[in-house]
């Protein structure tokens, strides 16, 4: 038989601590139905019929934070046999205002003192035996951390007996709630149902859908006794619960009052100080940073996209730098050797370099006039740029020099990986070996390759780095900072409608946005959540900066004001939408107010950290997994295949102008035609950035390259208008596939993924067609009927700003 | 009318009343911000808003604007 045992606590109270000890590795982690909130189910670790679910950590069981009604409606209509109280025993007093709200439920409680060694140590005293009389239920002191008197517990809640329902409230309020129970004939829960009816709760309410004429009699006498209080029903509830407590702990708590600071009143007098506050604050971020997309994070996101799902890497790194090195000396005196070969050898020396490079380019040397100069090009790999430079023959020979003397494993050509330490190659090199000898078709191992590799590499590719910032998320939550970021950052942030938390995901997603997405959740309040979800992604990241640097280089004359002005435009979108969308219906619902427990720092363990960040990389994995991998695939189908001449086919790579995505570009031109690029080049390089930002370049090298040098044709192809309307559009609009993944993942619920995909594309829609219509005009070509539609949209974009909250809700959405 | 926002760092008070309606309120209220209960101001956030108020035992952060609704003496 299975037994359902639900978690209940407050936030801080060690619950997921305890629910780690109980279930371990046997959990379930996804999201309540509808709601950005975790719920996490596991099995008990010794019998594994007992499920435990983790509900969300609260402090109340009212209607009006998503948390709360998630655990409620949880504990009302889902058949649970028993709910575990965890409570913090350093804050007993608040902690119990839950425990009188979960005995009304008519489900056995057990509680779980936790913390119990903080306790002690402030020389504090708690009669749990006194306690327990007092409430009616079993109660046992734990140590979660340690795993201390967890069996007890477990014994207790497997052998549950129903607790008496005691009367907590005054005399008063204990007759008009019998009154209410008993015009509620015939309802499961009376007692936990006529508390909400007298509290007028909406939710509770609308569920129990009862007659007029009963709801008009209920109302008057809730009025009568308002009258008497002077206050209102929720309210004298309220007090009567905190009340009762005080009197309970008046029996069986005693405080040591020795009133001196404890480490960690210390700790928070500097951390949160008026002066050392912000520098800390600084501090930290930037800690959080460097590490994550510094060096390290970057060594960590090259080894799973360049090694493991690329060539190959070193491993432990062991010789990569000398391979570097002689890869560098390689190319640079290639080509010096090239740009001479091209002026003065001939076929039969280019054949000779590869069997007997050394006569070769001695004979080159040879034919070279002493005083002569060449121009050769160099184009770097990433944005695609090229430098012309000038060699004359003392430059050749040491590059000849230079040429000979790398470390080559055989004969000459490009230094061989394996010469340096111990290579491993990636995956990618070795399904294609084996592919190779399975002489498997060409399609076939494309679609492994290039579709199915690369989807699952663009998966988990993030993987490690995400590894190493949920790790270090999970510190700052858990030690107890997270919360003064927010406490700190509070005034700036609210502003513009969001939580001091929301900074965290911003400033990681400069790096990567799908970390930053993923970041997000550590904002309390959803609304907040899910405006940090969708504007993260606005903020270039560093996939886009290649990007940035092809438009700034071919058509801006590599003007560093550029990329500033990316980052601007980034950083005023998510103002701008944050703005805009709180004043829109979705967002305008019940402002959460900021009532925010400052949790007492304490050290995290290991173990838990590890935990939490293994958890939140595998759900990425599974969650975000399946929509990267299919949209890569097909993208990689449409890319590849095409028809050439009427026959459909396999393509090659330069043939992409006939393929399936060259079609789709054409057929949906149109649709960017009034930002000023509506051509299939423009459309198809946008898709494919949906991949990865990157990708860009790379697509706009293969269709602009035909012609010769890409940044030429590219600055045939766009002017400087068109050209920062369609880098701005894609930086702002969609972002990759990962990201989609992310996003999904967090919102969990597909209306709010597409809506969130669909306001960034027409965000970005908005902007670029401003910039091109407004752009036109100062170069002269105006285009009247869009430049008016340009002031229309812009005028739009004032008039949500500037307005009152409220009269908007009838906005854009 | 001695509301909660305007009480000095450092400051013990009591609560009168609690103002207001809804979720603000009700959030407040949860927190164990009720009548006769004691609050002592921790500190004001480097950007003086919002501040730390010491209730029951624990520290909670509370904006000056909700602070508002909280009569005190």
């Amino acid at each position: 038989m299975n037994i359902r045992i639900a978690l209940a606590g407050n936030p801080n109270s060690g619950k997921t601590t305890l629910f780690n000890a109980l279930t371990g590795s046997n959990q379930f982690v996804g999201n309540w139905p509808g709601v950005t909130v975790e719920k996490k189910e596991g099995k008990l670790k010794k019998d594994k019929e007992v499920i435990i679910t983790d509900l969300p950590g609260i402090y109340s069981l009212s209607p009006y934070s998503s948390e709360e009604v998630v655990a409620r409606n949880y504990l009302i209509h889902e058949k649970v046999d028993v709910i575990l109280n965890i409570v913090d025993g350093s804050n007993l007093e608040r902690n119990l205002y839950l425990t009188t709200q979960l005995l009304e439920l008519d489900i056995p409680v057990v509680m779980a003192i936790n913390m119990m060694d903080v306790v002690k140590k402030n020389g504090d005293q708690i009669n749990t035996k006194e306690l327990s009389k007092q409430l009616g239920i079993p109660v046992y002191e734990i140590s979660a951390l340690n795993e201390i008197g967890i069996n007890q517990v477990i014994q207790a809640c497997l052998h549950p007996c129903a607790c008496e329902t005691k009367n907590i409230f005054s005399k008063q309020i204990e007759d008009t709630l019998s009154c209410i129970e008993n015009q509620l004939s015939s309802i499961e829960k009376k007692r936990w149902h006529a508390i909400k009816v007298f509290e007028r709760d909406e939710k509770i309410m609308k569920e129990l859908n009862l007659a007029p004429d009963q709801c008009d009699s209920i109302e008057k006498i809730i009025q009568e006794i308002e009258q008497e209080y002077d206050d209102d029903s929720e309210s004298i509830v309220t007090n009567e619960r905190y009340e009762y407590i005080s009197t309970i702990l008046s029996t069986c708590y005693k405080k040591n009052n020795k009133g001196k600071l404890s480490t960690s009143d210390k700790i928070d007098r500097i951390i949160t100080n008026r002066v050392l506050g912000l520098p800390i604050f600084a501090l930290v971020m930037f800690l959080v940073y460097w590490i994550a997309m510094g060096p390290f994070g970057t060594m960590m996101t090259d080894w799973a996209n360049d090694g493991v799902f690329g060539d190959g890497w070193h491993l432990l790194g062991i010789g990569g730098s000398q391979y570097e090195q002689a890869m560098e000396q390689y190319g640079n005196s290639t080509e010096i050797i090239d740009g001479f070969m091209v002026e003065y050898g001939n076929e039969n020396m280019v054949s000779l370099l590869e069997l007997d490079a050394l006569k070769a380019l001695d004979e080159l040397y040879n034919l070279t006039p002493e005083n002569t100069q060449i121009s050769y090009e160099v184009i770097d790999e990433e944005t695609l740029d090229s430098e012309v430079f000038v060699a004359n023959k003392k430059d050749l020979e040491k590059a000849i020099h230079e040429y000979t003397n790398v470390e080559y494993k055989q004969a000459f050509g490009q230094p061989d990986t394996s010469t340096y330490g111990i290579w491993i190659p990636g995956i990618p090199v070795l399904v294609n070996e084996a592919l190779e000898k399975l002489e498997v078709s060409g399609w076939l191992s494309g679609l492994i390759n290039d579709g199915i590799v690369a989807g699952v590499g663009a998966v988990l590719g993030f993987v490690p780095q995400m590894l190493i910032l949920f790790f270090m998320l999970a510190f700052l939550e858990s030690c107890g900072y997270m919360t003064r970021i927010a406490f700190v950052l509070d005034r700036v942030f609210r502003k513009f409608g969001l939580s001091g938390k929301s900074f965290i995901p911003m400033l990681i997603g400069t790096g990567c946005g799908v970390p930053g997405i993923m970041a997000s959740r550590t904002i309390e309040n959803e609304n907040d959540r899910r405006m940090t979800i969708i504007t993260t992604t606005f903020i270039p990241c560093g996939a886009k900066i290649p990007f940035i640097a092809m438009i700034a280089g071919a058509l801006f004359n590599h003007s560093a004001w550029i990329s500033t002005m990316c980052y601007f435009i980034g950083m005023a979108a998510i103002i701008v939408s944050d703005i805009i969308l709180k004043k829109t219906k979705p967002f305008s619902g019940d402002t959460s107010p900021f009532v925010m427990e400052l949790p007492s720092y304490h050290m995290p363990t290991l173990k838990n950290l590890l935990h939490s960040m293994w958890e939140r990389g595998w759900s990425f994995i599974k969650k975000a997994g399946s929509v990267i991998l299919l949209s890569t695939i097909i993208i990689w189908f449409t890319t590849y295949f095409g028809f050439v001449e009427g026959t459909f086919r396999m393509l090659e790579e330069y043939e992409l102008s006939h393929s399936l995505l060259a079609s789709i570009g054409n057929m949906i031109a149109w649709i960017f035609k009034p930002l000023g690029w509506g051509n299939w080049q423009a459309s198809v390089a946008s898709i494919t950035g949906l991949v990865a930002k990157e990708n860009i370049v790379g697509t706009m090298g293969v269709i602009y390259s035909s012609s010769g040098n890409v940044y030429h044709s590219l600055s045939n192809a766009f002017t400087s208008v068109t050209g920062l309307s369609f880098l701005v559009f894609n930086l702002l609009c969609a972002p990759c596939f990962a990201a989609i993944g992310a996003i999904k993942r967090e919102m969990n619920n597909t209306k709010w993924t597409c809506f969130a995909i669909l306001y960034q594309c027409g965000f970005a829609y908005a902007i670029a067609f401003m910039i091109t219509q407004f752009g036109n005009v100062l170069t002269g070509t105006t285009h009247f009927a869009g430049l008016i539609i340009a002031f229309i949209v812009l005028i739009a974009m004032v008039y949500m700003l500037f307005i009152k909250k409220g009269e908007a809700n009838n906005g854009r959405i | 009318m001695n509301t909660l926002k305007d009480v000095q760092v450092g400051q013990r008070v009591k609560v009168v009343k609690i103002h207001g309606t809804g979720a603000i309120k009700r959030r407040i209220m949860d927190m164990g911000i009720t009548k006769g209960t004691e609050i002592c101001i921790r500190k004001v956030a480097p950007l003086g808003d919002p501040i730390e108020i010491n209730v029951r035992g624990y520290e909670l952060s509370i904006r000056k604007a909700d602070a508002n609704i909280i009569e005190v003496a």
